[in-house]
């Protein structure tokens, strides 16, 4: 017997009516997606990869199709799947330990507090517990967002283009930081993003959308072991890979 | 320098009001000594005392009585969408008349005396902070909405967790708007329905051998104790789990 995906997506499709017409934004979306598994979702923007992301994460209900999580029909969002937003899902109005905190409210105190600390150092926010996020920089509310995420101990993260609002430098790093977290942490994570360079650095697959009404155009395996070699023949090559599937010249 | 600006714009406008006050024909309209002599003498009656007290106690009623049952209202109707667009209209239709209108009603209703004062400070300070929570719900942003449901959220908790602390810089604002009103109607009110208070002492030294220099002693009173409160409810928007709210 084999052992059953923890996301399966089968035959997901979504229309969102819009004055008078029915605009189709996802088209018989297939996927599998494997316990502990990294997988990118690549696709233009505006594509619909979002709309998946909220799909799968409970918030939106598709108009034919089903997700299974863990063999389950998705009914809505769920502590044991956390999605991330681009750092403004932070609560402005509380501190660093605060927000970490604020899905434990089922725990006693004691655990609270450890469970704070222990994920406050590991998104390296040490010495900032009492700031608030508009005393942080874009990246740190960004670590914040996932500390907060990652305290709850879900099985599957959602990250809908989590660094896309943070410069390119700090992109890099946050990106870094994300691969040391997840081998601390193995968690299955879903990350949308319209950035060829950030799936191959990231993924274990990349899921290639094509524009709308969203189909999966093709999935690539990325074959690279961690930490990847930027420069590296297979590195450009996939991204080559990439470049051409979502149709773009390799030349600026 | 810039310090000195305000404290000599205020004492070329008291000379200016003394200057006048002494080139009258009538002899009625006092100077600022007779109002300050008229204040000591409020306060060594004991008057001056009471009065501030009655007023300020029905200024406290009449506005917690609104907070309790104005914010909690709004947040729902602004929650529950149908609960506003069923109550909405009424509201709006409320809020353009002005509390004193309802004076005639209230001593109709409460006859004269502390109630009938209390509940038009109610009404003066309710509809405006049922229409600032309501609108102050649609404001949140709908990801601390999804943030806080993703992570079980009860509807309860969600309101008490993320809608009342993602509104409270908005709130803050109303009801400092609100006490400010709630303190120029409970003048309003004294002056008709109830025998103590700074309002009745304005109208009382008027009828009672037209003492304007209590008369203008009572304004004075109104207008400090008036800036006392507003910058009370200002300290509180400086707090750090609000100030996110009034930009950086």
């Amino acid at each position: 017997m084999t052992p059953s995906p923890k996301v399966n997506i089968r035959s997901l499709s979504m229309l969102f009516p819009t004055d008078g017409s029915v605009i189709e934004v996802l088209s018989s979306i297939d996927l599998e997606v494997e316990d502990g598994e990294l997988v990118c979702i690549l696709g233009p923007s505006g594509c619909g990869k979002s709309t998946l992301l909220n799909v799968v994460g409970g918030f939106l209900k598709a108009s034919a199709g089903t997700v299974l999580i863990d063999g389950q029909e998705v009914a809505g969002p769920d502590p044991r799947r956390i999605f991330v937003f681009q750092e403004r899902g932070v609560f402005p109005w509380l501190t660093v330990e605060g927000n970490v905190g604020f899905g434990l409210f089922r725990l006693d105190a004691r655990e609270r507090a450890e469970r704070i600390a222990h994920y406050v150092k590991l998104v390296g926010l040490s010495g900032f517990e009492n700031a608030y996020p508009q005393e942080l920089s874009g990246g740190m509310k960004q670590r914040l967002e996932v500390a907060r995420a990652l305290a709850v101990n879900p099985d599957v993260l959602f990250l809908d283009e989590p660094f896309g609002a943070l410069d390119s430098i700090t992109r890099l790093i946050m990106r870094s930081e994300l691969l040391r977290i997840r081998r601390a942490e193995k968690k299955t994570v879903l990350f949308v993003t319209h950035d060829i360079d950030e799936s191959v650095q990231l993924a274990d697959r990349v899921v290639v959308m094509s524009t709308r009404p969203a189909t999966i155009r093709r999935i690539v395996d990325i074959d690279m072991p961690h930490p990847r070699d930027l420069s590296a023949p297979r590195y450009i090559e996939l991204r080559d890979l990439l470049l051409e599937e979502i149709g773009l010249a390799h030349k600026i | 320098m810039k310090r000195l600006l305000p404290f000599s714009a205020t004492a070329a406008l008291l000379a200016v009001w003394f200057l006048a006050a002494h080139r009258q024909v009538s002899g009625l309209f006092p100077d600022p000594l007779q109002v300050l002599n008229g204040l000591l003498e409020l306060l060594k009656r004991g008057l001056l005392a009471k009065y501030v007290v009655a007023s300020l106690f029905r200024v406290t009623w009449g506005y917690l009585l609104a907070v309790v049952t104005a914010i909690p209202l709004g947040l729902l109707l602004g929650w529950y969408r149908r609960g506003e667009s069923a109550l909405n209209p009424f509201l709006q239709l409320l809020r353009p008349i002005s509390p004193l209108a309802w004076i005639p009603i209230s001593i109709l209703w409460f006859g004269v005396g502390d109630v009938a004062a209390i509940f038009l400070i109610f009404l003066a300070a309710f509809l405006p902070l049922t229409v600032a929570a309501m609108n102050a719900v649609r404001n949140v942003p709908p990801t601390l909405l999804r943030a806080g449901r993703n992570f079980g959220l009860s509807n309860l908790r969600l309101l008490v967790d993320v809608i009342l602390p993602a509104t409270l810089p908005q709130l803050i604002v109303a009801l400092r708007i609100s006490l400010g009103v709630a303190w120029l109607v409970v003048v309003a009110a004294e002056m008709i329905a109830v025998n103590s208070g700074l309002g009745f002492l304005i109208v009382d030294a008027r009828n009672a051998g037209n003492r304007y220099d209590l008369v203008v002693a009572g304004m004075v009173m109104i207008g400090l104790i008036g800036l006392v409160l507003d910058l009370g409810m200002r300290q509180l928007e400086r707090m750090k789990a609000l100030r996110w709210g009034y930009g950086s």
